[in-house]
């Protein structure tokens, strides 16, 4: 099981050199393994959103390295950060962020647009990730044709399109009911268990940080708790007494 | 990105909001619209005018005595289009004196001089308004005494009788030719009883007597320019041999305007060049009048500058529609960007680069200039064609000046698109998908 997230002492700040100078995070390191389904919590204002924008290679860090899959983030130029989004990381947001005029199918075959597939094999693969979140029949829909939910799941459908080495899920229940965001939930762990992909759920709700693997929860820029449940903490003793 | 998958994009974002981009298209659609109509009736006026001059005689010089100004004495001798111009000061033959016309012994000087380059000289001399009378019948004409070179240069179809013949003119015989109005108004139906009668012609309230030699056809359109100039006015000519026609008001035998007709063979500008020269030294010291000498070729030159001055003028304007039009496009990119900033900020979270999102809106822009610039095409060539039509001669825009006019509006979006895209290239994509 292979360190896929490698975060040291990393630093944020706004406004650099202005009076208003702001430091959102003040140090943070973080380390997450492949397979691993993790979440972070923490109030608004905690910097908990600064965080996933930096892990979503949507920012870089004031201070401080972040190797993705073993890429060094914050040395890339703006043009290959924009790749490492594209076949690294697949966002999943609390609204959904569909494109809109734009069909479930043709949604999911985005990033592998972007990626430079072919059509054929665009075509093949975002029917192959319909499938799988069970979204075939809804394939030629427009986003305003679907529910939010339906939405949902197109949109972890098009997360998955470049097979990236994280997901990235800001609040994804956060606008669902609780049977659709069950729904949803029950989805990412399908993810999670059967293709042993790596998620990041960024949550409020402590019921849904308390199904994943580990919670960290961050307030006031820091991390002041890392905790591993089922057991996957062992995992993580073994590799810090290792010292890989 | 894929081009394709840009243009199908572009053309999705038009179709759900057609009133807008049709709005937006408007001002490129007025702007190449008139683009292609000015090329379409530009062509046609073109041909009217290439037509007009051709059937009045490319190979025609015409020599006028002319009032000099100040910077005539500059460019006399040079054989510009602008030469032309003077053409239309007119000598006024009340302030001349017999010093300043040309004599019929110039004109004679000057043919022997240069006969191997001219084919004909048409000398005319307008009598004025004259009564024909045939007792009772009576018809009203203008009376033109005209050399032999006239009929050469200006065909008229002879319907009965015949034309003058050389003792017309040697013996400066009345005889006249009338027209087959002027005949019908005489003589009635039969114009055929016109020939050879000897009827009174009364020329400010003096009366001769003359004899009609042949009838003619007034021709439709082509003919002279005199004899247009007369049938325009609702009346018709009636020739006369020229120095016959002068007897009759005692006019010297001197002129303020011929015409020469230049051989097939030879250059009619090179033959105005040896003209102008030749009657150089009559008027070297003759400070009022001098010679002016202008072939059809520089007439058309002239034309066409004026008509090259008007196509520039209406072009700005068009320009200015479609500079309107341009901006009109850039306001509304600008509008669709803000709106779709969560789209851009998506893809750009999904891994658009910048130079991504800027194609997808340069190719936008440059779509509505494209199907605007389709639109004013079309448009233009129902209006050209229209307009055309009117003026008697249909024409068609140029294929590359379409081509020209699809290239050019699509640049238009390049170059009013730019600024947009590049505004939703450079979103911080983080504020881009926080956008509400």
């Amino acid at each position: 099981m292979g360190e896929i997230i490698r975060l040291n002492n990393i630093i944020k700040r706004f406004y650099v050199g202005q009076p208003n100078e702001l430091e959102i995070l003040h140090g943070i390191s973080l380390s997450v393994n492949e397979g691993e389904f993790t979440s972070i919590v923490g109030p608004s204002g905690s910097g908990k959103s600064t965080l996933m924008n930096l892990i979503g290679a949507l920012d870089r860090p004031t201070e401080g390295t972040y190797y993705l899959d073993g890429i060094d983030v914050e040395a890339a130029a703006d043009a290959d950060l924009s790749d490492i989004r594209n076949r690294k990381i697949g966002f999943v947001f609390q609204t959904y962020n569909l494109i809109p005029k734009t069909t479930a199918l043709s949604n999911v075959e985005l990033p592998m647009l972007y990626a430079g597939v072919s059509k054929g094999e665009r075509r093949r693969r975002a029917v192959q990730l319909l499938d799988l979140v069970e979204m075939s029949e809804r394939a030629k829909h427009l986003p305003e044709e679907l529910s939010g939910g339906q939405k949902q799941r197109v949109a972890i459908a098009r997360a998955m399109a470049n097979d990236p080495a994280i997901i990235l899920a800001d609040e994804p229940t956060g606008a669902l009911d609780t049977k659709t965001g069950r729904l949803v939930m029950d989805l990412f762990h399908k993810l999670n268990e059967e293709q042993n992909k790596t998620i990041i759920l960024i949550t409020h709700s402590p019921e849904l940080a308390s199904e994943t693997d580990r919670i960290i929860s961050i307030r006031d820029g820091n991390i002041v708790d890392d905790e591993y449940l089922n057991g996957k903490q062992i995992d993580l003793n073994q590799w810090k007494k290792e010292g890989v | 990105m894929l081009l394709a998958e840009n243009i199908s994009l572009a053309i999705r974002a038009l179709i759900s909001n057609k009133m807008r981009a049709f709005l937006t298209m408007l001002g490129i659609i007025i702007g190449i619209a008139a683009v292609i109509a000015i090329l379409t009736v530009g062509n046609s006026l073109n041909r009217s005018v290439a037509e007009t001059m051709q059937s009045m005689g490319a190979n025609d010089v015409f020599v006028t005595v002319a009032q000099r100004s100040d910077e005539e004495e500059e460019t006399s001798n040079s054989s510009s289009a602008l030469d032309g111009i003077h053409y239309g000061t007119f000598a006024r033959s009340s302030e001349m004196t017999d010093d300043d016309y040309i004599t019929g012994d110039m004109i004679r000087a000057m043919y022997e001089q240069y006969a191997d380059d001219i084919y004909a000289i048409n000398i005319s001399h307008t009598v004025g308004s004259a009564s024909l009378q045939n007792g009772e019948k009576e018809s009203g004409v203008s009376l033109m005494g005209v050399s032999v070179g006239y009929f050469v240069t200006n065909s008229v179809e002879m319907v009965e009788g015949s034309m003058f013949n050389d003792l017309d003119f040697s013996e400066e015989r009345k005889t006249i030719l009338v027209s087959v109005d002027t005949a019908e108004d005489l003589f009635g139906e039969n114009v055929k009883d016109a020939v050879g009668q000897d009827i009174e012609c009364e020329v400010d309230g003096k009366s001769v007597i003359v004899t009609i030699a042949g009838v003619y056809k007034q021709n439709q359109g082509g003919g002279n320019s005199s004899m247009m100039m007369t049938s325009m006015l609702g009346g018709s000519s009636a020739y006369m041999p020229l120095r016959a026609a002068m007897n009759i008001d005692h006019s010297e035998d001197q002129y303020t305007y011929f015409q020469v007709s230049a051989k097939a063979d030879s250059d009619p500008q090179a033959l105005a060049d040896k003209i102008r020269d030749f009657y150089k030294p009559y008027y070297r010291n003759n400070s009022d009048y001098r010679v002016s000498v202008i072939t059809y070729e520089s007439l058309l030159e002239m034309f066409y500058t004026l008509l090259g001055t008007i196509t520039t003028a209406i072009s700005i304007i068009a320009g200015i529609a479609l500079l309107v039009g341009g901006i009109g496009v850039m306001n509304i990119m600008l509008v669709s960007v803000t709106e779709r900033t969560r789209e851009i900020g998506t893809r750009k979270a999904l891994g658009a680069r910048n130079s991504s999102i800027r194609a997808q809106f340069i190719v936008e822009a440059m779509i509505i200039c494209l199907i605007g610039g389709a639109f004013g095409v079309v448009l233009g060539i129902g209006l050209g064609a229209f307009a055309s039509n009117l003026l008697g001669y249909p024409a068609k825009p140029s294929i590359p000046g379409i081509i020209i006019a699809l290239l050019f509006s699509m640049s238009i979006g390049l170059f009013f698109g730019y600024f947009p895209a590049n505004k939703a290239a450079k979103m911080n994509p983080i504020d881009a998908l926080r956008y509400e």
